[in-house]
């Protein structure tokens, strides 16, 4: 509770305060390899937890052994070379990856210490919990109003038009929009730019009430100015939302995430490359003070 | 280029020279020019062969007649004491047409004409009325005696019919009727003079020159007849709009079914493929096989259900319309599958991922984004099954369309025929007459495909345009 207040209050002043809390822990932490795996059951749990997950391709094995362990109202970052799987860890978390036929995973996800994975739960029911924002603005070729109220609808959302009326602008608001369009709500989401499009897609995903909201390199289509404003959206966000997020931007990562998770290629002895988490670790330590050579060689820009 | 690399690296000795670039590049534009000039000749070719289809139907569509009357419409008109030079036959009242008819066909013809369908509602023209009592309580009443009186229209035909007794002698095309009207009235006249036995009834004086167009609103509208003359085309359009109506209401259902099943559930199988290697080699079935496979399944297999009888239709055999537009149906069914394929597959694969990212259903996301989008495509794909299944007619043979039949279909268990099989029909008569009617039914099976089409199109159009 008192960790809640503090994080409400550092957030007004600067983003920098909840990374804070963590950090107390690693020094008591052994500093070999085994130690990452262990990790995060030292940690409290978090909204979603992975453990020892690994995803295939058909016979292909695109990613080694993953444990991750993301908080409450936090920002997490997933940064690493391209081919890595961090794109493929992001969308194994809320089972998005099914729709790869040969897609497979293995190990244990949580969302709120529940395994997602287990026979029996519904992709579906999962998907409408843990939202996504994709890398290409995708607006469904609708209105507006359409675009947000639609998976409030197939959701079974039972409000009067009114209450409709509500969630739209609830979520336009949220996403920092609302004041661009509401005086067009009934047009097509299409005619929206690029990066409006692109918080349109957010205002979508957070509208079905998702308490975890994934975005798989949301601004690597929009230009300085746009990627800016979502970047400020984000930060907003991360008081009612978990966010993890994938980029290739590692000043982005530094900007707005409490935790970095940073992913490399490992060379097997067949030639298949396959990814691996190397390190998670509160952002500021992960940029300065790397716990692994191959993290500081990718943040220095020494890497391959 | 002047501008010329400091420092030539060894590679650049293997390109050519500023010179021989220009000549290499010469080279490269004419390749490209002939190129052009062959699509350009495929086009020409292709409306060539467009322009003079259209130039061979409508070519015989219209032009001069040369036709004998057994009365003239004047003779008549002046009988009622009008000036035929300003009221022509038409213009003649319901009464008087029923007299002039009644003065010219014996009473029998007439008393089987009130039978068919009587002249007025309260009182008879040939038969007499204690016979009409007779005849109306018998066990099988003709139906002369329940239905509604005829109407203008209906007798002016009968008087045209069976007083004015048109007789088309012969007939030349519209390109030498518009060039040289002249030479086809001369050649009647040389026809007449040479070999008179060949109009044993009529003399030359009596030939009347005019114009014809086969095509005409009264050939639309009017019944098959075996006097080419009188006859229409009235059944074969409407067993046509039966057909399609029946064919379009099978195979889009179905079609875009299973085009929504091959694309968006079923994962990749042997099974699957195999299913969808067969759909592409069924596109390419010819339609006389299809018409093999509605003749055992339709008209003999499932004739209780074609023929109307387990809904209670009394009706001799399979052999309707229903039976016709099935087996359409599964004629066009592999294209309806193969276009709505095509579009489902055109539709962005992050709209349906936006779908599922917000907690959607598989069916959910189809139905609601992705199908809308596909639409304009699989209405390409309705509107070339259209187009199939209008003018196909080699299954229509052997599934059983009518030859010749003068009642209209009026529902799914009606005998039927079509234009298509009118057409093939009426071009294998000898008489010349029938060639015309030939050309005029397939100007009006165009123009038909032509409105359907363009319906479809502006659906499509729609669907493309709207926003939501």
């Amino acid at each position: 509770m008192t960790n809640e207040t503090t994080k409400d209050l550092v957030d007004v002043s600067s983003h920098e305060g909840p990374v804070e809390t963590p950090s107390a822990q690693p020094p008591a932490l052994p500093d070999d390899k085994t130690a990452v795996a262990t990790e995060p059951a030292v940690e409290r749990d978090g909204v979603i937890q992975t453990q020892n997950m690994d995803i295939y391709y058909g016979s292909f094995k695109a990613v080694h052994d993953v444990n991750l362990n993301f908080q409450f109202n936090e920002i997490s970052a997933l940064i690493g070379p391209s081919g890595c799987g961090k794109s493929t860890v992001l969308r194994s978390l809320n089972r998005m990856n099914d729709l790869i036929p040969t897609a497979r995973t293995e190990g244990v996800v949580t969302y709120h210490g529940e395994n997602i994975y287990a026979p029996g739960v519904d992709p579906v029911a999962v998907r409408r919990r843990i939202g996504m924002v994709f890398q290409k603005p995708n607006p469904f070729p609708k209105s507006i109003y359409q675009n947000i109220i639609w998976g409030a609808k197939i959701n079974g959302f039972k409000g009067s038009k009114a209450e409709a009326d509500d969630l739209v602008e609830n979520a336009l608001q949220q996403a920092a929009i609302w004041d661009e369009v509401k005086d067009k709500l009934q047009e097509s989401g299409l005619s929206l730019s690029g990066g409006q499009q692109q918080r349109l897609c957010i205002a979508r995903a957070i509208a079905t009430q998702p308490d975890v909201v994934l975005m798989d390199e949301p601004c690597s289509a929009l230009d300085p100015i746009a990627t800016l404003r979502i970047e400020e959206l984000m930060l907003e966000l991360k008081q009612n939302y978990s966010i993890i997020i994938v980029t290739h931007n590692m000043q982005q990562a530094a900007r707005v995430s409490d935790k970095t998770a940073f992913f490399n290629i490992e060379l097997s002895n067949e030639g298949q490359r396959t990814g691996e988490l190397v390190e998670f670790t509160p952002t500021d330590q992960l940029f300065t003070a790397p716990k692994e050579k191959a993290t500081e060689d990718y943040i220095t820009g020494r890497f391959g | 280029m002047s501008v010329e690399a400091p420092e030539r690296l060894e590679i650049q000795e293997h390109f050519p020279t500023d010179a021989e670039y220009d000549k290499l590049l010469g080279k490269k534009n004419r390749k490209g020019l002939i190129a052009k000039m062959f699509f350009m000749a495929a086009l020409a070719t292709a409306v060539l062969a467009l322009a003079a289809l259209l130039y061979t139907i409508v070519n015989e569509s219209f032009g001069l007649v040369a036709q004998v009357n057994q009365n003239e419409p004047e003779d008549i008109v002046a009988s009622f004491g009008y000036d035929p030079s300003t009221t022509a036959l038409a213009d003649l009242s319901y009464d008087e047409l029923v007299e002039s008819l009644g003065g010219g066909i014996s009473t029998n013809v007439g008393r089987r004409l009130e039978r068919e369908q009587r002249f007025y509602a309260d009182k008879l023209v040939f038969e007499s009325d204690e016979l009409w009592a007779e005849i109306c309580s018998s066990d099988e009443p003709p139906a002369g005696c329940d239905s509604s009186p005829r109407d203008h229209a209906g007798v002016l035909q009968l008087v045209n019919e069976r007083i004015v007794q048109p007789d088309i002698i012969a007939a030349a095309n519209l390109v030498p009727s518009l060039l040289d009207p002249q030479a086809f009235e001369e050649d009647v006249e040389v026809t007449f003079a040479n070999t008179p036995e060949r109009f044993p009834d009529y003399t030359f004086d009596q030939v009347q020159f005019q114009w014809r167009a086969w095509l005409n609103p009264t050939f639309l509208v009017t019944p098959q007849s075996t006097a080419p003359e009188t006859t229409g085309i009235r059944t074969a359009i409407l067993g046509t709009l039966w057909l399609v109506i029946i064919t379009i209401t099978f195979a889009v259902p179905v079609g875009v079914g299973a085009a929504i099943y091959l694309e968006e559930f079923a994962r990749p199988s042997r099974f699957n493929d195999f299913v969808q290697t067969n759909i592409n080699n069924l596109a390419g079935v010819p339609s006389i096989i299809y018409g093999m496979l509605g003749l055992a399944i339709f008209v003999r297999a499932l004739e209780a259900l074609t023929s109307g009888a387990i809904f209670g239709i009394e009706q001799a055999n399979g052999r309707t319309v229903l039976s016709a537009g099935l087996t359409m149906g599964l004629l066009t069914l592999p294209v309806v599958i193969i276009s709505s394929q095509e579009a489902l597959r055109a539709v962005p694969n992050s709209l349906r991922q936006a779908g599922l990212g917000v907690g959607a259903t598989k069916w959910q996301t189809v139905r609601s984004q992705v199908l809308p989008v596909a639409i304009p495509g699989i209405l390409t794909g309705v509107i070339l099954a259209l187009a199939r299944a209008i003018g196909e007619t080699a299954p229509l043979i052997l599934v059983g369309a009518a030859s010749f039949i003068t009642a209209d279909p009026t529902g799914p268990f009606s005998k039927f025929t079509a234009l298509p099989i009118q057409i093939f029909q009426w071009t294998a008569l000898p008489q010349f007459e029938w060639q015309h009617l030939a050309a005029a039914a397939s100007l009006t099976l165009l123009i038909l495909l032509l409105i359907l089409n363009a319906g479809a199109v502006i659906l499509r159009n729609r669907y493309s345009r709207r926003p939501q």
